[in-house]
């Protein structure tokens, strides 16, 4: 038996025992069982991890036919490399820790089970998405994934807002499924194949292809290109599409941590990186990709500063780090990306699950208005979540440093003016980040205890399986960028991890940006951390004076730009009222008052005038045989 | 002569209904006579089964022949099937039984003449599967009404007399018309023979018309926008088990007619109007699926939605690829599948609250969770999620569409993001939420007998989801030798011109 098929159907296999004999074993041992599939899961990916960076291990197994269809065939399939291997490691090293903080975190929930079960059944489709060796069991995993999504988002089935997040988190998400759809389309219709090797193969001799669509004429790589990326776009919340991403939260918080910020959403940087062999050949679709990476990472980035929801600002948060992703991906960086991915992983995971934490100890209050100054009674909380926001502002030599800073540095060394313009944004989102993140920390640790309803001394830290997994992922927030920086994106020995999953038309540049760019970044984050503290804790006039001073700004952030509304204006309506008006104006007024009533009326109409003739009087019967007759007689005289 | 197995098939149901209708059983609702059609209904699936088993897919010829002179000289007897009509005859012979277990608690009166009727609409139905003469399919094809037209007007809804009349209207247009191309065949060649005309060819010069005539009967069927209307209206007034058979296996005889019938005799039509086709496939599609989004009943909303899924099999068949084809032929069996287990569904809340309007839902899965997980299995499938039927057929039938057209194939998959919009939306305000009403509190979770028929539809939905190679691998070679034969016609004509 190969590691491979544990470390996927383990997470099956315990999600369908919790799931359909849930019942039978009682919610404990579900919560056991499930977190201890998980966990071998993971221990395994780590062993398939050592072996990978150790002895260039690869496999690719074929476990049966899929789809064969004439020429199109697709088998289920297990692709390890060391790109699949780093995904299996994030994944289900994040999960097995969200399975085991959920048994304390849902432990007064009546569906302890069924909560478990999702978490497996994700757990799986991630699984099945990172490890596949073609698009369609990739297509397969990323609304595996969605779905689980849309289960967990909803798991509060009771709640309207919850119902609502979990639909609009599939539709918009179905809507970049779309473009990936179409990409897998053009992807067969182009190369008779959607294996990854087979096509990558064959996209070098493919560079000129030429469609012509609705009389324009577009590059087929550069179309293929921008068709994948709408994919990931949905899935990574990029900006347009990213509306889902903060109504997620009104899930459960574990699920947040899991979902929303360390595995499903970087699926499309995924992809992105996955398919680096088309990407190398389209410039204009990495230089898309550059500049939505950058404007999501800024928007959201201002966004996050305006809101008081706990979660809702990490998810900005979430979806302004997956922006830097993007750019690194965009830039060419696609080891950098990865790099971040995995950092990002962890410090993400970990505020998540502190935010849960205190969440908890607040009895579900989410407003950061309404806590503060308890950093005293939630020590270990506190402590976790500091090492979390250090870790993503990026400061020196924890984590975020050297992945985000790395970002920065390669967007500025690749020469270009969108590369310069996103190492600007770069650092002044990084600026950005910590001022929000510190507000975070600072509003719900900090300063005068603001909730009316709970008593201070109500307040206590959560229970040790909660704070167990907060602390193995503060280790990884803390060390995992210094232990892994060479292995990622150290100039040598990167290349010898990364071989063939990660594809580069020229190598990436190897200078160095000058000292004081370098510097740059680190200064303005620990610059900012004081500065935070002073206007968010000590003098917090200052903070009611900007908000007043520029309340049509404010309200702008706070709205979130707006997006919601925009969309409710073009789309949802819109499609309301189209729908309504076919049914009753086309479907009843139209077709069926000419079509089927129509004739039966007309018919009707017909024998009501016939039946008048048959009254019974002898006269009308003799006006009419006359008439019959004269006509009659007219034709014979005529012929 | 080896056992006429199809005879058979089609026989067993009808001797069934004969002797049920003599039975002198006192009363109507006699359980015993419910066994009786089951046991008929389910030995007939077993029977499909091992036809199945006996079947040859890597022979492309029409297998298991049986040939008998009726009228000498003009009307034969003949039937066989080849890979195109064999999954029909067990999805038939599947949903069956089905019906019949399901009329439990739907039918209140009658029992015994609805029993009757569903065992001849199944005879009927796998006798249009199996018909390589005209005239005995028009004859089944068209026979198949007069139970459905019964089942709606006798055992319907409030307004079954109109829905009834409605749907008889429609289908007999276009019905007359296919008569009259087909007597026109008969003339031009001489022969109602399917094998023969597909040796012979029939003349460019005629093929439009008759095309035509066949499309307006199958367009009807199918049914295609803007002969549409009529099904909404026949589901709502249906009982369950007329609507699970209506969309089930009425809806597939029209898209089984396009591939044999109007892409197999008249190839150079076909061909020249594809664009007809498209159009009138993209429109059934965007168009039903957004006025399903705003549909207040369930079952009007599962009706559009099926408008919405015959679309893409049109539009599947129209485009003459390996993928295409065998994607429309898939997701007639999926959707098969999948709308019988909705409306079994909708038919199974229906029995407890006795109302179709969704707003007078909500908050189900508190008091129904067994219910709540396979309706979520039937809305993933309807939604066409990877992983359930739903996706294999939507998925080859969009790559065979994009092979002809990007933008066919790009209009089309807007539908994949409205079918999650309307799903997902109706099983929200059906299942989740508060219970607003006080009635919903006190309804029962499935039963013993629900459970059973809903689990029977949820494992081909899935298991075929993952493993679709029993189904595609069946049709492969028949689907080959129709594109191979479509293509020589039409490449002969281009020759010819």
């Amino acid at each position: 038996m190969e590691f491979e098929y544990l470390i996927i159907f383990l997470p099956l296999v315990g999600a369908i025992l919790s799931g359909f004999f849930g019942k039978f074993l009682g919610s404990r041992n579900s919560e056991i069982l499930t977190s201890l599939f998980v966990s071998i899961s993971s221990i395994f990916s780590f062993l398939i991890f050592y072996k990978v960076f150790n002895d260039g291990y690869t496999n690719n197994l074929d476990i049966f036919t899929w789809i064969n269809s004439g020429s199109f065939n697709v088998n289920w399939s297990i692709k390890i490399d060391a790109l699949s291997s780093v995904m299996l490691v994030v994944v289900t090293l994040v999960s097995s820790v969200v399975h085991i903080y959920s048994i304390g975190y849902m432990s007064h929930d009546p569906h302890k089970q069924r909560f478990m079960s999702y978490l497996s059944l994700f757990t799986f489709s991630m699984l099945m998405l990172v490890t596949s060796d073609n698009f369609l069991q990739l297509f397969f995993g990323w609304e595996g994934v969605g779905l689980c999504s849309y289960f967990l988002i909803g798991f509060w089935f009771k709640k309207e807002s919850a119902n609502a997040a979990a639909i609009k988190a599939f539709i918009v998400n179905r809507v970049g499924d779309f473009g990936f759809a179409l990409g897998i389309f053009l992807i067969f219709y182009l190369f008779g194949t959607v294996n990854y090797a087979e096509v990558f193969e064959l996209i070098p001799q493919s560079l000129n292809i030429n469609l012509t669509f609705l009389g324009l004429s577009f590059n087929a790589i550069n179309l293929i290109c921008i068709l994948l990326f709408i994919g990931a776009m949905g899935k990574s919340a990029q900006i347009f599409l990213h509306t889902w991403l903060p109504d997620a939260m009104e899930g459960p918080t574990p699920v947040s941590a899991l979902i929303h910020a360390a595995t499903m959403v970087t699926a499309g940087v995924f992809l992105i990186v996955r398919c680096s062999p088309i990407y190398e050949y389209s410039p204009l679709a990495l230089n898309i990709i550059t500049l939505v990476g950058m404007s999501t990472a800024f928007f959201a980035a201002t966004i996050a500063l305006a809101q008081n929801d706990i979660k809702k600002i990490i998810a900005y948060s979430t979806c302004s780090q997956l922006g830097y992703m993007f750019f690194a991906a965009g830039v060419g960086a696609y080891n950098v990306a990865m790099f971040h991915l995995f950092t990002h992983a962890f410090f993400k995971a970990l505020l998540f699950l502190g935010s849960g934490s205190v969440i908890h100890s607040f009895k579900d209050e989410q407003n950061i208005n309404l806590m503060g100054g308890v950093w005293k009674r939630l020590p270990y909380t506190w402590i976790l979540m500091i090492i979390g926001t250090l870790a993503l502002t990026g400061f020196p030599f924890l984590s975020g440093f050297y992945s985000k800073d790395a970002i920065i540095e390669f967007a500025y060394l690749r020469g270009s003016t969108t590369g310069y313009f996103a190492a600007g944004i770069g650092v002044f989102t990084a600026l950005l980040t910590s001022i929000y993140s510190w507000r975070l920390v600072f509003k719900t640790f900090h300063g005068d205890y603001n909730n009316k309803k709970l008593n201070i001394s109500s307040m206590h830290e959560s229970p040790m399986v909660m704070i167990i997994p907060l602390i193995i992922l503060a280790i990884g927030a803390i060390f995992s960028g210094f232990l892994f920086k060479d292995l990622f994106i150290g100039i040598e020995s990167s290349s010898n991890f990364w071989k063939n999953s990660i594809f580069f038309l020229e190598p990436l540049s190897q200078d160095h940006p000058p000292s004081w760019f370098i510097f740059l970044t680190p200064i303005l984050v620990i610059l900012s951390i004081p500065a935070a503290y002073y206007i968010f804790v000590k003098n917090m006039k200052i903070t009611n004076e900007i908000v007043n001073g520029n309340l049509p700004l404010y309200n702008f952030l706070k709205n979130k730009w707006y997006f919601d509304e925009l969309y409710d204006y073009l789309f949802v309506n819109p499609s309301k009222k189209i729908g309504l008006y076919f049914w009753k104006k086309i479907d009843l007024r139209f077709i069926d008052r000419f079509g089927p009533d129509g004739v039966s009326n007309l018919i009707k109409n017909i024998s009501l005038f016939t039946v008048k003739f048959q009254n019974g009087f002898i006269y009308h019967y003799a006006f009419i045989m006359l008439l019959g007759f004269s006509a009659l007689l007219t034709f014979l005289i005529l012929r | 002569m080896d056992f006429p197995i199809l005879s058979s098939l089609i026989l067993l149901p009808l001797l069934g209904a004969i002797f049920i209708f003599f039975s002198k059983s006192k009363s109507n609702t006699h359980p015993t006579i419910k066994y009786l059609a089951l046991f008929v209904s389910f030995a007939n699936f077993i029977l499909s089964l091992y036809l199945w088993y006996l079947f040859d897919p890597s022979n492309a010829d029409f297998q298991f022949l049986e040939e008998q002179s009726w009228i000498k000289g003009f009307i034969n007897y003949k039937v066989g099937i080849d890979g195109i009509s064999i999954l029909f005859i067990i999805l038939t012979a599947f949903i069956a039984p089905l019906c019949i277990v399901s009329v439990n608690s739907t039918v209140k009166y009658r029992l015994k003449d609805f029993l009757v009727a569903i065992l001849v609409m199944e005879s009927l139905m796998i006798g249009v599967f199996c018909s390589l003469d005209l005239v005995i399919f028009y004859l089944f094809f068209e026979g198949g009404l007069i139970p459905m037209f019964l089942i709606i007007g006798i055992w319907g809804g409030e307004r079954r007399v109109y829905s009834a009349f409605k749907f008889f209207l429609y289908t007999l247009l276009g019905s007359v018309l296919m008569l009259v191309a087909i007597i026109s065949i008969y003339w031009i060649t001489g022969s109602t023979d399917i094998t023969y005309l597909y040796n012979l060819g029939i003349d460019e010069k005629y093929q439009y018309l008759l095309w035509l005539a066949f499309f307006s009967s199958f367009a009807v069927k199918t049914p295609m926008w803007p002969v549409h209307t009529w099904l909404p209206d026949a589901h709502v007034e249906a009982p369950t088990a007329g609507s699970v058979l209506l969309a089930a296996i009425l809806l597939k005889m029209a898209g089984y007619g396009f591939i044999r019938f109007s892409v197999g005799l008249f190839p150079v039509a076909s061909e020249y109007f594809i664009p007809l086709i498209y159009i009138l496939s993209l429109i059934a599609i965007i168009y039903t699926s957004l006025v399903a989004l705003m549909q207040e009943d369930m079952k009007k909303l599962i009706a559009y939605s099926s408008v919405a899924h015959m679309g893409f099999v049109t539009l599947g068949i129209f485009t003459f690829t390996q993928q295409g084809l065998e994607g429309s032929i898939f997701q007639m069996i999926s959707h098969g599948l999948v709308s019988a287990a909705l409306f079994l569904s909708v038919g199974v809340i229906y029995e407890r609250m006795h109302t179709r309007l969704i707003s007078n839902y909500g908050g189900l899965v508190s008091v129904m969770p067994k219910y709540a997980i396979v309706l979520m299995v039937f809305t993933l499938g309807a939604v066409g999620l990877p992983g359930t039927s739903g996706f294999i057929g939507e998925f080859l039938i969009l790559i065979g569409a994009f092979k002809k057209s990007f933008l066919v194939a790009a209009i089309a998959s807007i539908g994949v993001i409205l079918s999650a919009a309307y799903m997902l939306w109706l099983y929200k305000r059906v299942v989740f939420g508060e219970i607003k009403k006080d009635e919903i509190k006190k309804i029962p979770d499935l039963n013993r007998a629900e459970i059973f028929i809903l689990s029977v539809l949820v494992l081909p939905i899935i298991f075929f989801g993952f493993y679709p190679e029993p189904l595609l691998n069946t049709t492969e070679i028949s689907i080959e030798n129709l594109i191979e034969m479509y293509n020589t016609n039409i490449n002969s004509n281009l020759v010819e011109k």
